[in-house]
């Protein structure tokens, strides 16, 4: 009997025990979406993940062959520990490199610009968004040098990119989110996205880049998020409202009076220049459809003159647009769709009139994407 | 917006007064036939003695595990218990602190109900019932009940469950002329575990006992993990070691209690107290390996029951709670935004169930509860919610010859307030349930049963009111099963097997209005929603033995859990079907004992298979199955008339890293030691 026992014990361990293997590094998935056209540039797109869950990924689109490679981070980097990290909230290419702001890994992830090999991490607490001049590479961050019980403010961080370390940074407002550089000086837009209680930073804060000492805070509207350059030395600001009675609203900062000289009544939830033109798209979640409606502008940059678009023609809808970008060279519009925020998103390529060009599976929360040089 | 408030007090108000006039009345009226019984002649009353006491058995018998066995198997919480239950899911965080929580067949945590000494533990604010912070050194009995305790005199708040867990704390027993016990353990081990404890039990008189119960937990919660990768060649890519922080806990439980037995019923009255302080080891994430949050958790209830004596026409139990649960959650990571907050729970609970004994094969019941539930937080714009439910239920049980069939329609009626803004409407929600037993051998107990339970889950605090996620229009979550199962149990005098049992279960479950967390924007918007549909098919088998070979008697048991549980939410999206997160297809255990003299020997394997991290059932999201071995020893002897027990256990004996939840590693190889001083 007790033979019995012992060899249905040892069967029914055998059969179990089959089933586990050593973890193989997940490999990317490759699918041509589209014929090649080596004249136009291909991406990078920064899958965010969920927070916490170590599954932030990076895919990217070869233009040349018209392959979109999911997941490609592992695969090219298998020796890294735990692999690309968690929260991407930024990307960008810059000089030869890719940087990736890694908000939950707290750090910034540089990479090779073709290859998306791993070149070496800068440890920046709680990132946001990078931006660069000369050598020096600039990340907001949530979390500035003191610490403490009570709200917090914010912090421009900056490190060299050729020694690759740390070399100071400066106290800005409340949770800063984009920045960007004009007339010499840094721009960060703060949000203070943690107070909605006790009320949004309204704030841009303005650093001068020789100093690296804040000069002084633009009042401008509360909630802040987005800034861009364009090259008349004005910067576009966005603002989220309260997602109440406080709509989104767009301004335009001048760089040489650093003045508020513009208000242009639209919500902009991204914005990208290209050229003499910026594309703005944004979103708003509606408590009754339990859905996003979407609007779509172009701003002239010379007379700043908004017009209302259609960057999609043709019907495709998205569950939920988290990203946005055009291409320099054909203007053709991409955008990513993050679905349900927790599951794979998607990536669409829309043509200058637009068409849908090709559609392709993303990471989770696809958001940002950057253009290959 | 005010006005309206005010008025929706007032409605809350008279209802609440209604009821609990209602409820006095009921109670009231049981004292006339408590009075009438005592002229039921002896015979009378010995023959319906047989009878209810046949009867007091559930309609479909639970899973359990108790005394020797529960003993034996030297886990030190009931979460590490529970594993070895079918058609259960233990989401576990790893280590000593990390929280532990059950999902009975894939409902969800949220729809379980675990109740400590009779009366359920409530959470008002996240649903949450953590059984690490359960200890079993106390404990008698683990039972776990698949749609409710299918019997008929108990709180109406028992009818209310998707699938329960009854955790039994000891009560006092004392061998011959013996007036006290005292009993006295220590445990250490691996994760720098120290954990003394002591049991008291006095006779006070014939007729009352006393226990106190202390139990002490120091752990660091330290131990190694590893994460490695291989390469498609077979290389490894990576390979990681490193050592679990910021999971350490102190805790401090105290209880103690009062136990009545007279002719005229029986009594218990008892108080829990638990401190702790506690490091919250998060996810291990690229560059991250450490986290900076801590946790304190103050747990006090107090609670009483009164049942009349068995065999009376008509029956009365009474139960009585109040809990209070207070939890600081700090961030404290320069790293991480700052947070400090603190919460404070209070729960209030009365409960009457009348049982009326009409014929010997048929009773009727009937059950009052009202439960009150606050909560207080230093969130910015918290609107501290209060929440009344009363529940009504009727239920009553038929009794021919082998046929058992039982069925009981729950009524809950909740009406919440709030502080601030408009809190979420009434909700007046219907649970039918019918149990069905039947024995077609009389000379064999083999048992047909089958079940089909409606059931649903209030949103919690946190789901309705969280400031800035919470949807106060929120509807409750139903679930809806059916079950049919086959058991057959024998047992043999003198032979060379004892006892034989196997039982089977198939069912088909479908969750409805599932609540889930859904971002609504870009910045901190999620809100949660009623959108997932979860239809769950599934089996649970298990198989018990135990068999004389000689001088030693050698148990076995083996349960095998099947679950197909897939996401049925939208057509439109890319996880439509696949198999719903952390559910495994195929799960299972094994134990195996050997008992010779005073040694003891057992082994347990347990086999959780492949799962998915996340709804979409993709190779990135594959947690590989993990299996893990334990092995203890033990002991008893005496020193100088004083019964002591020694042993020695190894758990995951084959050092295999795994998570159960992605990126919180479990533990490897570990050691526990355990010495039990009984005077």
């Amino acid at each position: 009997m007790k033979k019995i026992f012992f060899l249905s014990a040892l069967c029914m361990l055998g059969i179990l025990s089959s089933c586990r293997n050593d973890e193989p590094t997940v490999p990317s998935t490759n699918t041509p979406v589209t014929d090649g056209n080596p004249s136009t540039p291909g991406f990078y797109v920064l899958n965010e993940g969920q927070m916490g869950s170590n599954n932030s990924t990076l895919d990217f689109f070869d233009a040349s062959t018209g392959i979109y490679s999911a997941d490609i981070y592992a695969e090219r980097n298998p020796t890294v520990i735990k692999e690309l990290g968690d929260t991407g909230n930024d990307l960008k290419v810059y000089n030869g490199r890719l940087y990736a702001v890694m908000n939950g890994s707290h750090k910034v992830e540089i990479m090779t610009a073709d290859s998306a090999k791993h070149i070496a991490e800068v440890d920046i607490p709680n990132g946001r968004y990078i931006c660069f001049d000369g050598e020096t590479a600039y990340v907001s961050s949530y979390v500035g040098a003191s610490y403490g019980e009570g709200d917090i403010k914010g912090a421009v961080y900056r490190f060299n990119t050729k020694t690759l370390s740390v070399i100071d940074s400066v106290v800005v407002g409340y949770q800063p989110e984009e920045l960007a550089i004009a007339n010499g000086k840094l721009y960060v837009a703060n949000s203070g996205g943690y107070r909605y209680n006790s009320g949004y930073d309204n704030t841009v804060s303005v650093i001068d880049l020789a100093t690296f000492q804040k000069i002084k805070d633009i009042t401008v509207d509360i909630n802040l998020h987005r800034v861009k350059a364009d090259n008349k030395d004005n910067l576009y600001v966005s603002s989220r409202g309260n997602y109440m009675d406080i709509a989104a609203n767009l301004y335009v900062i001048d760089a040489q009076s650093d003045n508020v000289i513009d208000t242009l009544n639209i919500g902009a939830t991204d914005i990208c220049i290209v050229g003499d033109t910026a594309y703005t798209y944004s979103s708003e979640w509606s408590n009754e459809t339990f859905g996003y409606t979407y609007t779509y502008h172009t701003i002239d940059l010379n007379t700043r003159e908004v017009a209302e678009a259609q960057f999609i023609t043709d019907g495709t809808t998205l569950v939920a647009t988290y990203g946005m970008a055009v291409d320099p060279k054909t203007r053709q519009i991409y955008f990513t769709d993050a679905g349900d925020y927790v599951n794979s998103g998607s990536v669409y390529c829309f043509s200058p009139a637009g068409k849908l060009q090709w559609k392709a599976d993303a990471g989770v929360s696809p958001g940002h994407i950057a253009f290959t040089e | 917006m005010r006005t309206t408030t005010i008025l929706d007090m007032k409605k809350t108000r008279r209802v609440n007064l209604w009821l609990i006039g209602q409820f006095l009345f009921l109670c009231g009226a049981g004292v006339a036939p408590v009075a009438a019984q005592n002229r039921l002649d002896s015979l009378q009353h010995l023959q319906e003695l047989t009878v209810t006491a046949h009867r007091k058995e559930a309609v479909i018998a639970p899973q359990k595990l108790s005394g020797e066995t529960l003993s034996r198997l030297n886990s030190l919480s009931v979460a590490d218990a529970i594993r070895f239950f079918s058609g259960v899911q233990l989401k576990d965080y790893g280590g000593i602190g990390g929280i532990k929580t059950i999902n009975i067949r894939s409902m969800g945590s949220n729809q379980t109900g675990v109740f400590y000494d009779g009366i359920q533990l409530g959470n008002a604010q996240n649903g949450q019932i953590d059984l690490g912070k359960f200890s079993l050194d106390n404990l008698e009995e683990i039972a776990i009940y698949n749609g409710q305790k299918s019997e008929i005199l108990q709180p109406a708040r028992d009818y209310g469950t998707s699938g329960s867990v009854y955790l039994r704390s000891r009560r006092p027993r004392f061998d011959g002329a013996k007036k006290y016990n005292l009993r006295l353990t220590l445990k250490g081990g691996s994760f720098g575990l120290v954990n003394p404890s002591v049991l008291w039990e006095q006779k006070i008189s014939r007729q009352v006992n006393s226990s106190f119960n202390a139990e002490y937990t120091h752990a660091t919660g330290r131990y190694k993990f590893r994460y490695r990768r291989v390469l498609p060649d077979g290389s490894t890519a990576y390979d990681t070691t490193a050592v679990r922080q910021n999971g350490d806990v102190e805790a401090l439980r105290l209880e103690g209690g009062f136990f009545g037995s007279t002719d005229r019923g029986d009594w218990t009255a008892k108080a829990y107290f638990y401190n702790a302080e506690r490091g919250i080891p998060g996810p291990i994430l690229n560059n991250v390996w450490r986290h900076g949050e801590r946790q304190w958790d103050r747990n006090f209830f107090t609670q009483g029951s009164w049942q009349s004596p068995a065999g009376k026409r008509y029956r009365l139990l009474v139960n009585a709670k109040y809990a209070y649960d207070y939890t600081e959650y700090l961030r404290d990571d320069p790293r991480e935004m700052y947070i400090h907050n603190h919460y404070r729970q209070q729960e209030g609970y009365l409960s009457a169930a009348h049982l009326l004994h009409l014929f010997p094969w048929w009773e009727v019941s009937l059950s009052t509860d009202l439960q009150w539930n606050y909560l207080d937080a230093d969130l910015n714009d918290f609107v501290y919610p209060t929440r009344y439910t009363e529940m009504i239920a009727v239920a009553t049980s038929f009794q021919w010859k082998r046929l058992h069939i039982q069925g009981s329609l729950l009524g809950t009626f909740i009406q919440e307030q709030t502080r601030l803004y408009n809190p979420s409407p009434h909700r007046d929600e219907y649970s039918p349930a019918l149990f069905v037993n039947y024995r077609p051998l009389a000379q064999h107990d083999l048992q047909l049963r089958a079940f089909c339970k409606r059931a649903f889950r209030m949103p919690t605090f946190n789901d309705l009111y969280y400031t800035d996620i919470g949807n106060k229009y929120l509807k409750p979550e139903f679930t809806v099963q059916y079950d049919g199962g086959i058991s057959y149990r024998k047992s043999w005098e003198q032979a060379f097997f004892n006892t034989f049992e196997i039982t089977g279960d198939g069912y088909y479950n479908i969750v409805t209005d599932k609540i889930i967390a859904y971002p609504t924007g870009r910045q901190f918007r999620w809100s949660m929603l009623n959108l997932g549909r979860v239809e769950i098919r599934g089996c649970d088998l298990s198989v018990q033995t135990t068999a004389l070979v000689g001088k030693v008697t050698i148990g076995l048991q083996g349960k095998y859990t099947y679950q197909k549980a897939q996401d049925f939410t939208d057509p439109d999206y890319k996880y439509y079907g696949d198999q719903i997160p952390y559910i495994p297809l195929h799960s299972g255990s094994v134990m195996a004992w050997g008992i010779w003299k005073a040694w003891s020997l057992q082994y347990s394997f347990i086999y959780t298979g492949e799962r998915y991290s996340n709804s979409e059932n993709t190779a990135a999201n594959r947690l590989q199955p993990w299996y893990t071995s334990d092995l203890s020893l033990s002991r008893t002897f005496s020193i100088k008339k004083i019964a002591c027990k020694a042993s020695a256990e190894v758990n995951n004996l084959f050092n295999q890293h795994y998570d159960v939840i992605a990126n919180y590693p479990m533990p490897g190889t570990n050691f526990k030691i355990t010495l039990t001083i009984q005077l």
